[in-house]
């Protein structure tokens, strides 16, 4: 068989993909938006609609890698709050700002390394019960430290993080930045052999251990990079708000899973693109975006995106036993 | 005869938590005598009431292999809407309002039932989505306001001052739904197969369990007592917030593991479940006691449940050692010479 | 002999691309021992899920007592009085005795409807005691052993009062004095008129307790015989079909230098003072009942589950192996035995799959070099000649022979020089068989190790130059292919000298 024969055999199997129905479902949001609001198709308000909770984007991509290896964390949210809390009380010790941040990252990294740390090599501890635990532990921190105070004060450049903008294009800085993340873990998942190993455990995590895949040391490096993510969202989070509380960051954990799941990412492993997570975040922002100028309240938006969590994944499910049933008879 | 050793550690576990339990009290009793006095207690029991009937449904979810994260947002709408009902018809009894928060919460647990169950999602994500969905859904049907002591009726209120044989009604609503629980768990049919479901999934079903129907059961089960527990929050707290029991599926999943339920299933017993609740009353209760401040409360829950998962871990691990060393001794006992 | 309690006809079954059954006929009288014998892949298996109602035949009738009858599922084949025991039984691990014993048709008060656990504790126990077992009925079933596990499964069928009782290999897992144990509980239902279906691979079950014998081969029936009036080599031949000797192509290679030497390897609980060496070009067999700790030493080997004492010398130098890639690392390679579950990513690519353990090597910096790894993966499928439409087909949509060199493929893509392959040929159809038979003997032509664990006592006569036989986590010999016959090895696979290996385990030295 030559290379060529199999590389056109390679291109027939990517009939179908579950982006492109996110993709015409954006599409499909984005016209609904253009017809309510004559304003929404301008060039500031779309790029700013877009970097509306983009913070929280940035934990998605670590996010989609721990959900294809088979695993969950519900401790993101919580790691942000302590980085956040710990970074802004560097800097109000009198911590240079950009060492401030170096200590929200190496805060995100110590919290996911632990989570990670237990994860992997304590057998039978499952992923739910350590980071359910850190959801508490890391944000009970931060109260421990900061109570019910806030902290700021932190130097003005800081906030252009944010807020800024690349030159005089519009386009803001913290989308630009997240589009690089986007890039180094779609690449990291899809193109390299860390990656296929990340789908391997997912798949089947006895048969990757058989296979000589180093199942513990690539669980804890996920963990970890979720850990680093929640570091650096809670440098971008901190610079929106302006200033730092424990309790920011409340319920991402939440957001976050869905639009990895939405974007085609499988709970139960194996299943997942870093695409579909972009996509399904644009889609979301398009929603709320949406029901924000028709005032509709933020509540109503917590019962859309459980519907849809749920809806992504039992319609394929009902389908698939439907069909099954069908074969039988 | 010979006694199987894994009984008899699963024995030892609840007495370990009893000892705790006294060994924790008398130390706060040592710091502030006041903690050891019957008003203290019977406060610490009032406290735990609400958490320890919701993680007594927790815990028929847990041992399926499941876990209901939704059971907070239960309670919260559940709550919500027993005050605006109280707040409109002041004339209501509160034992019917109890019943409401049984059948409503009910009602509410029955839907992610279905979703579990039929739907096939995975009952983390299933839960969390749902905890969104029910949270909202409170949001909305509170048009984002919240009810007051002054808007309940006093029967109502009752249901948390009022007091039998010296104990509060709550305690009592409470210690009835634990000896019922008991009885379901141990010595009903269906109370056992919830059992075998969670240890097996694939023999349940195999012999015959109606196993779709014993997954929906047991979250409409953990909605029920959710509800009530929603109701008697209201009753205790006399208000109905949005954000009333925001983060306390952490607590009734603490006191759970605490209580030797395991979180892949199969295990799990009621009066573990009671004991695991009232430590973690017990700890709550005790921290303004001995001058922590409640900004500790959280991050003490989440060690609490690392360390309790960690113990169950390390007794699981414990008892397959002791089973191949017994393994080893017997082949050599067997064949003698 | 009494009535014909249950009557197959003509019972055929489909799976996909394989023929599972074909026009099967079999019979069962009350108060017999009936054998049902064949190769792995014979059709056993799905003869008895038909009888208990997993699996529907697609052609055929089953007769219950002269009457047609369809078992849809396995309650209703309860209510036929048809129970089965398997060999590693499907219990509630966290429950008791009397649970396992009596979930699903437990013991109710009469108006309460509340569970008479009284009353189970004691008809429990009472069972338990009919099989001449003194467990405590409150026993939680996870914490017993094997053996124990399948006298609850016994105790659990006498208390639907079964009839008809299959049995699955029971002895597969047991010493020889548990075996004997269950032939003579066996004998004692027998005569309260059970009819018992017995599957074994031991012959010295069969003529110990059966009354006739069944032969399936490839899904047809070979016949039907009273077990006084067949001998051991007929039934053999029946069996098998054809010569031994021919399906077992192993060139003889003059054995090169020791690749790898194991000296007293110990785990606790599984096995003790493991001591063999293994040389290039060489098989070496390793034989053994389930559950005497062959796997347990492969995995010890392969860094699974590694040993808790003892040493592991690759070409001379001694190794530390805590993780499979550090056996990797040393040029070992594992086929493990449960393929689904241990060996193969169902839903990934045939490509994907065979490259999966030497991803290092094919990438340049970390990033993946397709082209690389389709040049390994086609030509690994058409060397071991995997019948898929593309190396890009999911592993899922290819047949349980082309699954097996699939993971063979990913083995041999790693270019290790010691393979240990437990059971390679499992449920594999023939002529997938043959083709990894032919692999193993051109590997070992090349200078590959290989130890080969399998219970297919022809397998191990036919390919090993030298086959280690283990019994209770020892070793009880190792013989030469010339030493070797079926009768010795099974004789070794049960019985063992314990006296000498309390001494051996004492003084802490290897038996080479």
């Amino acid at each position: 068989m030559g290379l060529e024969s199999i590389r056109m055999q390679r291109v027939k199997s990517f009939s179908f993909r579950w982006e492109w129905l996110l993709f015409v479902l954006i599409l499909g949001a984005f016209f609904v938006n253009v017809r309510l609001s004559p304003h929404f198709w301008n060039y500031r308000s779309f790029m700013d609609a877009l970097s509306v909770f983009l913070e929280a984007g940035f934990m998605v991509f670590p996010m989609v890698m721990v959900l294809v290896a088979g695993d969950i964390d519900v401790s993101v949210a919580s790691i942000t709050a302590l980085s956040s809390v710990l970074m802004a009380l560097s800097h109000k010790a009198g911590l240079p700002m950009g060492l401030a941040l170096c200590v929200a990252l190496l805060v995100g990294v110590a919290c996911g390394y632990w989570n990670g740390f237990l994860i992997s090599r304590v057998p039978n501890l499952s992923a739910i019960i350590v980071t359910l635990a850190g959801f508490s532990i890391y944000r009970g921190i931060a109260y421990i430290l900061l109570g019910d105070k806030a902290v700021s004060g932190f130097p003005s450049w800081y906030a252009y993080l944010a807020w800024g903008y690349i030159g005089n294009t519009g386009i803001p800085f913290m989308l630009v930045a997240f589009l690089c993340c986007a890039l180094v873990y779609g690449l990291l998942l899809h193109r390299t052999a860390f990656g296929r190993k990340v789908f391997a455990i997912g798949t089947n995590r006895t048969a990757a251990l058989f296979s000589g895949v180093p199942v513990a040391r690539i669980r804890q490096i996920l963990f970890t990079l979720n850990g680093l993510m929640a570091g650096v969202a809670a440098i971008f989070l901190t610079s929106k708000l302006g200033s730092s509380r424990p309790n920011v960051a409340t319920g991402y954990e939440l957001e976050v899973i869905a639009i990895a799941v939405l974007g085609g990412a499988s709970p139960s492993g194996g299943k997942g693109s870093i695409l579909g997570a972009c996509l399904a975040l644009v889609l979301m922002r398009l929603l709320r975006y949406g029901m924000g100028l028709r005032n509709i309240p933020g509540q109503v938006m917590m019962v859309v995106i459980g519907v849809v969590l749920i809806g992504v994944v039992m319609v394929p499910n009902l389908v698939a036993s439907r069909r099954k049933k069908v074969t039988v008879s | 005869m010979r006694r199987g050793n894994g009984a008899q550690i699963r024995r030892l576990r609840e007495l370990g938590i009893l000892v705790f339990i006294v060994i924790i009290s008398l130390l706060v009793g040592i710091r502030n005598p006041r903690f050891l006095t019957f008003g203290n207690l019977h406060d610490m029991l009032l406290d735990t009431a609400v958490l320890s009937v919701v993680a007594a449904g927790m815990m028929f979810v847990l041992v399926t292999g499941g876990i209901d994260l939704s059971a907070e947002s239960v309670l919260a709408l559940t709550g919500m809407v027993a005050g605006i009902l109280i707040k409109d018809h002041p004339y209501l009894s509160p034992v019917l309002m109890l019943l409401f928060g049984v059948v409503f919460g009910g009602l509410l647990g029955a839907v992610t039932g279905l979703v579990v169950a039929k739907g096939r999602v995975l009952p983390i994500i299933a839960t969390l989505s749902m905890m969104y969905i029910y949270r909202g859904i409170t949001f909305i049907v509170s048009r984002g306001e919240w009810i007051d002591a002054h808007e309940m009726p006093e029967s109502f209120k009752a249901l948390a001052t009022g007091r039998i044989f010296g104990f509060s009604n709550l305690i009592a609503v409470a210690l009835g739904v634990y000896v019922l629980l008991y009885y379901f768990a141990n010595h009903t049919r269906t109370g056992r197969e919830i059992y075998a479901v969670g240890s097996n999934l694939e023999a349940a079903r195999i012999i015959g369990i109606p196993t779709d129907f014993i997954l929906w059961l047991v979250y409409t089960l953990s909605g029920a007592l959710s509800g009530l527990g929603g109701v008697m929050w209201v009753a205790r707290y006399a208000s109905a917030q949005n954000d009333t029991a925001a983060g306390f599926v952490l607590t009734v999943v603490a006191a759970c593991v605490l209580g030797g339920v395991s979180i892949s299933g199969g295990a799990g017993t009621i009066p573990g479940v009671f004991l695991g609740a009232i430590t973690i009353g017990i700890i709550n209760n005790a921290l303004p006691m001995i001058r922590v401040s409640p900004f500790w409360k959280m991050a003490l829950q989440g060690i609490i449940i690392l360390v309790a998962a960690l113990v169950n871990v390390a007794i699981a691990r414990n008892l397959e050692r002791a089973q191949l060393r017994e393994r080893e001794t017997l082949r050599m006992v067997r064949y003698g010479a | 002999m009494g009535e014909r309690i249950l009557e197959l006809r003509g019972i055929s079954k489909f799976f996909p691309g394989i023929r599972a059954l074909e026009r099967v006929d079999f019979d069962l009288e009350a108060g017999e021992i009936h054998a049902l014998v064949g190769e792995n892949g014979a059709g056993k298996s799905t003869l008895i899920k038909i009888i208990t109602g997993v699996h529907q035949p697609d052609e055929g009738e089953i007769f219950w007592r002269g009457q047609r009858v369809t078992i849809p599922n396995p309650t209703v084949a309860s209510r036929y009085e048809i129970a089965a025991v398997y060999q590693q039984p499907a219990s509630f691990p966290h429950l008791s005795i009397t649970e396992n014993i009596f979930m699903g048709h437990p013991f109710l008060r009469p108006l309460s409807r509340r569970l008479d656990w009284k009353r189970m504790h004691e008809k429990a126990r009472e069972l338990l005691q009919s099989l001449g077992s003194d467990l405590d009925p409150r026993t939680p079933v996870g914490t017993l052993s094997t053996a124990q596990r399948q006298i609850v499964e016994i105790a659990k069928a006498l208390s639907i009062n079964a009839r008809i009782l299959i049995m699955d290999e029971p002895t597969a897992a047991l010493t020889k004095r548990e075996a004997e144990e269950l032939y003579r509980i066996m004998r004692e239902l027998r005569s309260r008129g059970t009819a018992i279906i017995f599957i074994s691979h031991r012959f010295e079950d069969i003529y110990e307790v059966a009354d006739r014998v069944t032969v399936l081969r490839d899904g047809k029936k070979v016949g039907t015989w009273m077990v006084r009036d067949i001998a051991e080599k007929d039934l053999v031949r029946a069996m098998v079909g054809r010569e031994i000797t021919q399906l077992f192509p192993k060139a003889q290679v003059s054995p090169g230098k020791e690749l790898l030497r194991v000296e007293g390897l110990s785990k606790t609980g599984y096995f003790a003072n493991v001591s063999f060496t293994l040389h290039a070009g060489e098989i070496l067999g390793i034989s053994g009942l389930v559950g005497s700790g062959r796997t347990e030493v492969a995995h010890a080997l392969f860094g699974i589950a590694p040993a808790d004492r003892g040493k592991i010398f690759v070409e001379g130098k001694e190794v530390t192996i805590r993780n499979p890639l550090d056996a990797i690392a040393c040029g070992i390679g594992y086929l493990p035995e449960d393929r689904l579950q241990q060996g193969l990513f169902l839903p990934m690519s045939i490509n994907d799959n065979i490259t999966i353990a030497i991803l290092d090597s094919l990438t340049r910096r970390g990033w993946l070099q397709p082209e690389r790894e389709y040049e390994v993966s086609s030509k690994m499928l058409e060397l071991l000649q995997i019948k898929a439409p593309s190396i890009f087909s999911p592993v899922s949509s290819l047949s349980g022979g082309n699954q097996q060199k699939v993971v063979v493929a990913k083995l041999l893509a790693a270019r290790l020089r010691i393979l240990i392959l437990d059971e390679p040929t499992h449920g594999v159809d023939v002529g997938a068989k043959a083709a990894i038979h032919q692999i193993m003997s051109d590997l070992a032509q090349e200078g590959f190790g290989i130890i080969m664990i399998s219970s297919e006592m022809p397998e191990i006569l036919g390919m090993s130059d030298r086959i280690l036989v283990m019994c209770e986590g020892r070793v009880s010999g190792i013989l030469t292919r010339e030493e070797a016959t079926q009768e010795k090895l099974m004789e070794m696979a049960v019985n063992i000298d314990w006296a000498k290996f309390r001494e051996m385990d004492r003084v802490g030295v290897g038996h080479a």
